[in-house]
C-alpha cells in the first residue's frame, strides 16, 4: 500500500507499464460509480432531476444510477427543505444505507435552513444530524452546482487512505455508522442537535 | 490423439464454480482486511423506506374486499362492451340492440342481487 514514486511511475507508463496500488484501484472504483439515493424534498429536487436528465447528464460522472432503496445507496443528496417532520425520515435513511456512505447538502435550506431558518418547523442544517461531506449554496444551486459537488466528492474519495491512522472513517471501526434518531418532543426535535455530530461555531461578539 | 469429450464439461464445470466463488471469496477477504462490518438498528430493519412499521406484517385483510372486486370486475367488464355499442348505435339491427339490453339487464340484476344481500354496506357484516 506505499506510495509509488511518481517519477517511476511515469518512467513505466512511457515504457507501457501502468502501476497502481490497491488503494488507488479501489478509490478508482468506488468514484466513478457513486449512486445516490433517490429522494428529493423542495424544489432543489427539480434541479437535481435537472442534473440527472441529458442536458447536465450526471452519468458522465458515474451517478445516474439513482437507487429507490437506501440498501443500494452511496450518496445521499439532501435536496431541499428539511422540514421537523422529514428529519427523522432522513436521519433513518442515512442509517440504513450501507457503508462507505456520503452526504451533499444541496441549498441553503439543507444547509442551514435557508430563507425558513426564523420559522418554527424547518430544521436548521441536516448537519445537526449526519455528517455532511460536501455543501452546495444556492436556493436552488444550479445543476452546475451539483456537478461540481459531485466533483468535490469524487476527489474526496480519491484522497481516502486504505490503512494507517488517517485512513477512511467507513474502515475505522472506532467510528459510528448510524447516527441516533431525533424524536419529536414537545416544542422540538429531541436532542435539537447530535454534538458528536454537529458543533455550533462560537461566535465571539466584541465589547 | 483427440481428448476426451468429457474433460470440456469438467473444465465448464470448473469455471462455472470459480466465477462466483472468486468475488464471493475476495469480498470475505476484503471485509476481514480492510472494512469492519458495521451492523446496526437501522441497517438490519425489514423495512427500508425511512419510516418505521407499525404492527405486523401478517395481518388478515377482510373477505369483503373480494365481493367488492367481482362486482367491480362485472362492471369493468361492462364498460368494455358498452363502448363499441355506443360508437355503433345508430347502425345497429333491433335484434344486437335487445341482446345488449339483455346483458345490461343480467349485470343490474347481479347488482340488486348484491345489494339486496347487503354487500355494499361496509359495516354491516
Amino acid at each position: 500500500m506505499s506510495e509509488i514514486d511518481e517519477g517511476l511511475r511515469a518512467e513505466l507508463q512511457r515504457q507501457g507499464v501502468w502501476v497502481t496500488s490497491m488503494q488507488e484501484l479501489y478509490n478508482w472504483g468506488r468514484k466513478n460509480s457513486i449512486w445516490p439515493l433517490q429522494f428529493g424534498l423542495a424544489c432543489c429536487a427539480i434541479e437535481m432531476i435537472a442534473t440527472a436528465a441529458s442536458r447536465y447528464d450526471i452519468a458522465r460522472f458515474g451517478g445516474e444510477v439513482f437507487r429507490p432503496s437506501p440498501r443500494q445507496a452511496d450518496l445521499m443528496i439532501v435536496a431541499g427543505t428539511v422540514t421537523k417532520k422529514m428529519a427523522p425520515q432522513i436521519v433513518r435513511l442515512y442509517n440504513q444505507m450501507p457503508d462507505p456512505k456520503y452526504v451533499i447538502s444541496m441549498g441553503a435550506c439543507a444547509i442551514s435552513g435557508g430563507p425558513f431558518k426564523q420559522g418554527y418547523n424547518v430544521l436548521k442544517g441536516i448537519d445537526r444530524y449526519i455528517p455532511v461531506d460536501v455543501y452546495i449554496p444556492g436556493c436552488p444551486p444550479r445543476p452546475e452546482a451539483l456537478l461540481h459537488a459531485f466533483m468535490e466528492l469524487q476527489r474526496k474519495i480519491d484522497s481516502q487512505k486504505l490503512t494507517g491512522a488517517t485512513k477512511a472513517e467507513h474502515l475505522n471501526s472506532a467510528q459510528p455508522s448510524e447516527f441516533p434518531v431525533p424524536a419529536f418532543g414537545e416544542h422540538d426535535l429531541e436532542p435539537p442537535a447530535n454534538p458528536d455530530v454537529f458543533q455550533p461555531p462560537k461566535i465571539e461578539r466584541r465589547r | 490423439m483427440t481428448p476426451d469429450p468429457y474433460i470440456f464439461i469438467i473444465i465448464f464445470i470448473g469455471v462455472a464454480l470459480a466465477f462466483p466463488l472468486i468475488p464471493l471469496a475476495l469480498a470475505w477477504l476484503w471485509r476481514r482486511v480492510f472494512q469492519p462490518p458495521k451492523p446496526g438498528a437501522g441497517k438490519n430493519a425489514t423495512y427500508e423506506c425511512g419510516v418505521e412499521s407499525i404492527g405486523e406484517a401478517q395481518i388478515q385483510f377482510r373477505s369483503q374486499y373480494y365481493l367488492y372486486a367481482i362486482i367491480f370486475l362485472i362492471f369493468d367488464v361492462e364498460a368494455i362492451f358498452l363502448v363499441p355499442f355506443a360508437v355503433a348505435f345508430t347502425g345497429l339491427p333491433v335484434g344486437a340492440f335487445i341482446a345488449i339490453l339483455v346483458f345490461l339487464l343480467h349485470l343490474i340484476e347481479g347488482l340488486v342481487w348484491a345489494w339486496g344481500k347487503g354487500c355494499l354496506s361496509w359495516a354491516a357484516h
